[in-house]
């Protein structure tokens, strides 16, 4: 798969980033902060250049809604957008599945050297709903 | 659009592409060639290197080699001093902190190869302390190599006391001049310069073409053998066509310099006033001590490439230290070098205008700078983070 990606960006020598990263980089989907969110996560840091903070509403085991905060180039932010889009009114168990390559693939292909971004994006879903599942944890002990 | 880095690279001349284009189509013969068609070539050769000589404040063409950029001319002058240098049991070299990766890496194999390299400090102001050059030299010392004016914060190093100081101390000083030549008045006699690198297409001049001045009597160690052109220094069939466009851009570039110089200061400092009140950014170097054309800015809380990608959008072309621009997980040396640190290293901005640059085009720059910041800060973690006093701000 990665090996595909790479080699539709070679062949695409015109530009850094395919139209859709460049969309979602533009108008990110899904941009701010859920003030209820009962899930939220941040993954990287800003030493390295990237950070990705993902807020959670998820009502009877649905994300009914996700919003996100990104530093970082503009493969994170287009990352960041489209994972939200993915994992929008799914259920918690399939966003739980969603993995690097299917936002980088739904963004037809990043740099080779940007892939870290869309694995920032994954690991950014997936830590907010462990935080989502930690505090529903809490609250059924209560 | 608005073409705001010419440090990366310039527009042609007008007067040099015409250069160009009247040798490839009026004087293509081989420089090396006996037949008079030939010493046509040879002759404009000749003439460019003495205009090249002149300009740069030496009489003798001969200590101008031709390269195929100042990439080229850097390799060469360090591996010959270092040559030279290993002949005699000195196995020493000092440099900067910041130099351009044509220095430091060739330093880098040069060390591989059992030099020792001390990178002098650059301090938050961006320049080299010429009494630090003095204190790092050594009996051992085979070169002193600075550059003339840094690449990305535009930082005028003290390059004449540096010179004088290694004049003093019977050290070959090579000073890396690729950002400052055309730009800057420069006088290798009476700058104290052993050796100078230098890229046309930085002031105007075309693409893959440069040239290395070294001081009568430095014996150079060759980067490209073959042929005895340039004097059995650097082989291969000359560049006639880019050369000859190279001196008529250097020589345009000199005459108009002070004027420019003027023009694009006057710019420049608007740009700096104007970015310095965006809340949390900071100027890289020394204000004073710059390139007259270069702005460079880091604002916390954001990161370079988007503010690069936006700023497109917009129609400006700009540069940035960010490390996602480069392709590794550093950014820029030169600004973790001025010791900003990784966090704000990443969002920074590099505007090198150009003479030609309108004033509501520097007017543009500024909202539009002041616009994207403004967004990206907007759904940046770290930002809100500063603003909720999670973090303390760095700048």
């Amino acid at each position: 798969m990665t090996g595909q990606i790479m080699k539709r960006n070679k062949e695409d020598n015109m530009a850094l980033y395919s139209e859709k990263v460049m969309d979602h980089f533009r108008n990110p989907r899904n941009v701010g902060v859920i003030e209820d969110a009962n899930g939220i996560g941040e993954v990287g840091n800003a030493k390295c250049g990237d950070i990705m903070k993902m807020y959670l509403k998820i009502e009877d085991d649905v994300i009914k809604d996700v919003k996100f905060e990104t530093f970082g180039c503009g493969s994170a932010i287009a990352s960041s957008s489209m994972a939200t889009e993915l994992i929008k009114g799914k259920p918690v168990s399939d966003a739980m599945q969603l993995t690097n390559k299917a936002v980088a693939e739904a963004l037809d292909g990043l740099p080779d050297y940007k892939m870290h971004c869309s694995v920032l994006a994954e690991e950014a879903i997936r830590s907010a709903i462990e935080d989502y599942k930690k505090s529903a944890e809490k609250t059924a002990q209560q | 659009m608005i073409y705001a880095d010419n440090a990366a690279t310039t527009k042609m001349s007008e007067a040099a592409i015409n250069t160009m284009i009247s040798v490839m189509n009026d004087n293509y013969g081989n420089p090396s060639s006996l037949y008079s068609f030939g010493q046509k070539a040879k002759e404009i050769l000749e003439e460019a290197r003495n205009e090249v000589a002149t300009l740069i404040g030496t009489a003798n063409p001969r200590e101008i080699i031709f390269t195929s950029g100042g990439s080229e001319a850097d390799n060469q002058a360090i591996m010959s001093a270092a040559a030279l240098g290993r002949k005699n049991g000195k196995m020493h070299i000092i440099s900067s902190a910041f130099e351009h990766h044509a220095v430091l890496h060739t330093l880098e194999r040069l060390k591989k190869e059992g030099f020792e390299i001390t990178l002098l400090d650059v301090h938050e102001d961006g320049l080299v302390r010429p009494e630090e050059v003095k204190e790092a030299i050594r009996d051992d010392t085979a070169l002193v190599t600075v550059m003339f004016a840094n690449n990305e914060i535009g930082t005028v190093q003290p390059i004449r006391e540096i010179g004088a100081i290694c004049r003093e101390k019977n050290v070959l000083f090579h000073t890396d001049a690729v950002q400052a030549i055309g730009h800057l008045p420069i006088n290798v006699s009476e700058d104290n310069i052993d050796m100078l690198s230098a890229s046309a297409h930085k002031f105007h001049g075309p693409k893959g073409v440069g040239f290395l001045y070294a001081r009568k009597g430095i014996k150079l160690t060759n980067i490209i053998e073959g042929g005895a052109q340039e004097k059995g220094r650097r082989a291969g069939t000359e560049n006639v066509p880019g050369i000859a466009a190279m001196a008529t851009a250097l020589k345009e570039a000199c005459a108009s310099l002070n004027e420019n110089a003027e023009i694009l200061k006057k710019h420049r400092d608007r740009l700096i006033s104007a970015l310095n009140e965006i809340p949390h950014s900071a100027l890289n170097g020394d204000a004073d001590n710059r390139l007259p054309g270069n702005v460079n800015f880091c604002f916390e809380g954001i990161e370079g490439e988007s503010l690069l990608l936006l700023l497109d959008d917009k129609g400006i072309q700009a540069s940035s230290g960010s490390a996602c621009t480069s392709g590794s997980l550093d950014p820029s040396h030169v600004l973790l070098a001025i010791g900003r640190v990784h966090d704000v290293a990443h969002g920074s901005l590099r505007l090198s205008i150009g003479e030609d640059v309108s004033d509501e085009e520097i007017e543009y720059i500024i909202s539009s700078v002041k616009e994207v910041v403004e967004y990206l800060r907007g759904f940046s973690p770290v930002w809100r983070d500063l603003m909720a006093g999670k973090t303390p701000f760095i700048l």
